[in-house]
């Protein structure tokens, strides 16, 4: 079946699609970061008394959560050097799209983890005489963490397959990499095939470690 | 952003306004028959992966696990690129010659066959949520294998996956923006095309954005008058993922 490809293009062309691979971990890296951070705040604005706050954050959760990431990526390459008047790497724009995105995704799952902690824990350690801070601290984030953690972690590898979407601003990662190789020296078969298989490899391990570690760590 | 001029009216100018009205009528007409496929498939694939046969097991795993794992967009192209080469010549030839709306075509198929891993898993998490007595007391009482799951597991589970099916038919709804890059002009490539003609960014942008929420808001609540006609007395259903 591969009879006549050429899979010495790949080596060939090692340190092009290498600098392709550190981009895109680069962005997942930052953008998950940024993401968690983001999405923290939100959740917690989710969660407050204040009405308002909390409606506000459901809204832009649903928004965001409505459109298709393509469109949030063109907007945020268009919006971001429009809103601070100049130039602005597209590697910067995309990162924002990226974090505002994640962001409300992050947020829902975070909000979730808290949510599942029982309500009257929360009751039982004021009882007992803890602050709020400290029932927080010590009661619901801890069990909290542990439902939420391989949630959050699996949202990251879809994030990391979801970076792959920065082709469409023309983003030199991994997959724009091999895109430019392949249409140069009109080799699509074997170098879609090579970023397809990394990919598999790379998600597929890190999937059965969240798993291992969702048994490991349930309550 | 002082100096951005507004167009609003160049949205109803020809050719623009019906290219948004092309690209929103290939938006949801892909999402459609992508969901087409990976319903029926989706639901085999769930029901492999809770039988009993260890073959019909890993095979729905083994699918599962391919589909999630390769980024759709690299999945987008294997269809689109390297899949005719690896065809039979003379198949490989009719793709890439005579099969019609090729681009239209491909993009279906790929977010179909995508999308089906992923109700393969909200199907299988649907019967796995129902206690294991149910299926022996079926079973017990002198069902067949189809039997138990025409009877009391199918109807069951689809009603308690309602809202995560639904976040997958949204979720293939977005999605259908991927087929823009292998040509196909749905809504989100033509409102980039509009700016591209126009440089009226924000309002074809803003037009997309609109159409999209619009339809996500109409799938929820039609979805949640299904679940309420749809629920099973004194359940509590598993929530939206």
């Amino acid at each position: 079946m591969f009879a006549g490809f050429d899979f010495g293009i790949l080596w060939a062309n090692a340190p092009f699609l290498w600098n392709g691979i550190l981009l895109t971990l680069q962005l997942t890296a930052l953008a998950v970061t940024g993401g968690l951070l983001l999405g923290v705040v939100l959740a917690v604005m989710r969660l407050s008394s204040v009405k308002p706050l909390a409606w506000a954050v459901e809204g832009y959760v649903n928004f965001l959560r409505s459109m298709p990431l393509i469109l949030v990526i063109f907007w945020f390459y268009t919006l971001v050097p429009k809103l601070t008047g100049r130039p602005v790497s597209g590697f910067y724009s995309v990162l924002i799209a990226f974090i505002m995105f994640e962001a409300a995704y992050y947020s829902e799952i975070i909000r979730a983890g808290i949510s599942s902690v029982r309500r009257g824990q929360i009751s039982a350690a004021m009882a007992l005489g803890l602050t709020r801070l400290q029932a927080m601290r010590y009661v619901i984030l801890p069990q909290a963490l542990r439902n939420m953690t391989p949630v959050l972690l699996t949202q990251s590898i879809v994030m990391l397959q979801d970076t792959s979407l920065v082709y469409v601003v023309g983003l030199r990662d991994f997959l724009t990499s091999a895109d430019i190789v392949a249409s140069r020296d009109n080799r699509p078969t074997e170098l879609y095939m090579f970023v397809a298989l990394v990919f598999l490899v790379v998600c597929f391990s890190a999937s059965r470690l969240v798993n291992r570690l969702r048994r490991r760590y349930a309550l | 952003m002082g100096a951005y001029n507004w167009n609003w009216p160049i949205l109803l100018k020809e050719p623009y306004f019906g290219w948004i009205v092309s690209g929103f009528g290939k938006t949801i007409l892909i999402a459609v028959l992508a969901w087409a496929i990976a319903f029926p498939l989706g639901s085999a694939i769930g029901i492999a992966r809770t039988a009993e046969s260890r073959a019909l097991r890993f095979a729905g795993t083994a699918y599962v696990d391919l589909f999630r794992n390769i980024p759709l967009l690299v999945q987008m192209f294997l269809w689109y690129f390297v899949v005719p080469e690896l065809l039979p010549s003379d198949w490989g030839r009719w793709v890439k010659r005579d099969m019609p709306y090729p681009q239209f075509l491909t993009a279906v198929i790929c977010l179909g066959l995508y999308t089906a891993s992923r109700v393969g898993e909200q199907v299988r998490s649907g019967i796995e949520s129902i206690p294991r007595g149910q299926r022996n007391a079926a079973l017990a009482i002198g069902l067949t294998q189809f039997q138990v799951y025409r009877h009391v597991l199918i109807p069951v589970a689809y009603r308690t996956i309602i809202p995560p099916l639904t976040s997958d038919f949204l979720g293939v709804f977005k999605n259908s923006s991927l087929a823009l890059t292998i040509g196909v002009l749905e809504l989100t490539s033509q409102a980039r095309q509009i700016e591209e003609y126009t440089f009226a960014a924000f309002e074809a942008f803003t037009v997309a954005t609109v159409l999209y929420c619009m339809v996500t808001g109409l799938v929820i609540l039609i979805m949640r008058i299904v679940e309420n006609r749809t629920r099973i007395p004194g359940a509590i259903t598993v929530g939206a993922s």
